[in-house]
């Protein structure tokens, strides 16, 4: 048998996206369902081969500003939609998520935000130990000081969102072309001309949409990002019994850990002190640090198998917030990079933001409120509740 | 009816595989994530060769080409009980001091 041929690559799109992660396909696809599928999806491995399918899954509404709370509402409620909309399964499972504050100090922290998540309508609160043990029974309470709990939040498996979204923009015309690198781009004429390892695309706009590689992508048109990648390990058990109800974190430690729909306990904690790195290695480090964190505070976890471990790059900025819109003197290039290992859940949203925003349509506060440029004039507002 | 099962792990047969490769997702990584053939307990340990090889003979390709996929620790399944103790943990000030010794 021959061996078939990658279809070739178009030679002009209206649109190419850089980086087939789940905020590229978000985005490709919703550009397509307001009528624009003239657009070319590009990405250096494989569907799946970034943070998008290296990721814990989490989604959850509790934030501490008002445009994270907002957003995270928005997608989850896409997130709902999903399985009827897509013809695919997510596995969403809304079971809660359980912020564990040590003592008083982190007890606070949750604490401030509450008023706020719950004038949203997000109907967070805080409980004590005996509570956080209803919940949770396998809790070890010596190390809880009290919890904060939103019932509403979930988590879902990160793999199929991938293909939902991929299978609608090709079934709308996208064009997804995976093992394809892209190695220069430059200003042609009113576009852009992206070369790659397989030809040259002919572009009226193009979105960096990379995630981890997205400063090497901007480097390209000149343009320097802030956004660093950082390595962040989780792991996944053998499969149990379904018991586990929420997502559980610990603030301080970073610490996380839920039940996939598959049995698995899927979990990470954060390592301090790494510098920016897309080396992906697993180390025992982790699992090190994870297995003590864990059992700590769920002592029965001592005897839980663990599978396998894998490391996903978080796209890091030093205030917590993404990086959208054209960077200044590139009209038609478009930025949408920075989420913090949270780019998972908040890619619904952002998908339908972006195509609103190409396709002549309103024009979310999200894209003023991070501007590249902010980085030079100062940093505002910063989200508190990075996890992982 | 009959089946042919390449993964014995989580129950991935011949027509998974080759309904993967249909769907687009055609590359040994995307195959396990599709099908989830070797993320079970023997993590690959018996089905990759065989998923590889069909993969190789549909795309028509060398199975060089195609495998492997990325080994993820730990080797074999191990609890959690045998990293606790080890000095590699992470002691920075949030970190929860390590269990008294029996």
């Amino acid at each position: 048998m021959a061996k078939p041929l990658p279809l070739p690559l178009p030679l002009k799109a209206d649109t190419v996206i850089v980086g087939g992660g789940v905020v590229g396909l978000a985005i490709a696809y919703n550009l397509t369902v307001r009528g624009l599928t003239d657009v070319v999806v590009l990405d250096r491995g494989y569907v799946a081969g970034g943070a998008s399918g290296r990721n814990g899954g989490g989604i959850r509404q509790q934030w501490s500003t008002e445009l994270n709370i907002r957003l995270m509402q928005e997608s989850l409620a896409l997130c709902k939609d999903f399985a009827q909309e897509l013809g695919v399964n997510i596995w969403l499972r809304q079971g809660g998520y359980l912020f564990i504050a040590r003592n008083a100090d982190e007890l606070a922290r949750l604490e401030k935000n509450i008023p706020l998540q719950n004038r949203l309508g997000v109907p967070t609160r805080i409980i004590g130990p005996k509570e956080a043990q209803k919940i949770v029974p396998e809790l070890d309470l010596t190390h809880v000081h009290g919890a904060c709990y939103n019932p509403t939040d979930g988590i879902l498996f990160p793999w199929p969102f991938l293909w939902g979204y991929a299978q609608g923009a090709a079934a709308r015309g996208a064009k997804l072309h995976t093992f394809t690198n892209v190695v220069g781009i430059s200003q042609d004429g009113v576009g852009w001309k992206v070369a790659t390892d397989r030809g040259e695309i002919a572009a009226k706009r193009v979105i960096n949409a990379a995630g981890a590689w997205s400063p090497e992508i901007a480097q390209m048109i000149g343009v320097r990002l802030p956004n660093k990648p950082i390595r962040h390990e989780i792991c996944s058990s053998e499969p149990l019994k379904p018991f586990l109800r929420p997502m559980v974190s610990v603030l301080a430690s970073g610490l996380y850990f839920s039940q996939s729909m598959r049995g698995e306990i899927v979990g990470g904690v954060t390592l301090r002190g790494d510098s920016p790195t897309r080396n992906m290695g697993s180390r025992l480090k982790f699992l090190a640090t994870y297995a003590r964190q864990l059992t700590s505070i769920v002592p029965s976890f001592a005897e839980l198998k663990i599978l396998r471990q894998w490391a996903g790059p978080y796209d890091v900025t030093e205030d917590g917030k993404p990086i959208l819109g054209e960077p200044a003197g590139k009209p038609g290039f478009f930025l949408c990079c920075g989420f913090m290992g949270h780019g998972f859940m908040m890619a619904p949203v952002m998908g339908k933001y972006y195509a609103e925003l190409l396709t002549g349509g309103a024009r979310h506060e999200i894209f003023d409120q991070c501007r590249l440029d902010r980085f030079d004039k100062g940093l505002v507002e910063r989200e508190d509740f990075i996890i992982g | 009816m009959s089946r042919i099962i390449l993964c014995r792990c989580e129950d991935v047969s011949l027509e998974d595989v080759e309904h993967s490769i249909a769907k687009g997702f055609a590359d040994l990584e995307e195959v396990k994530r599709y099908t989830g053939f070797g993320t079970g307990w023997c993590q690959g340990k018996e089905c990759h060769r065989v998923v590889a090889l069909e993969i190789a003979r549909l795309a028509g390709r060398d199975p060089r080409e195609v495998a492997p996929f990325t080994a993820r620790p730990p080797i074999v399944p191990t609890a959690l009980k045998y990293f606790v103790a080890d000095p590699t943990a992470d002691l920075s000030e949030d970190a929860i001091p390590p269990p008294e010794e029996d």
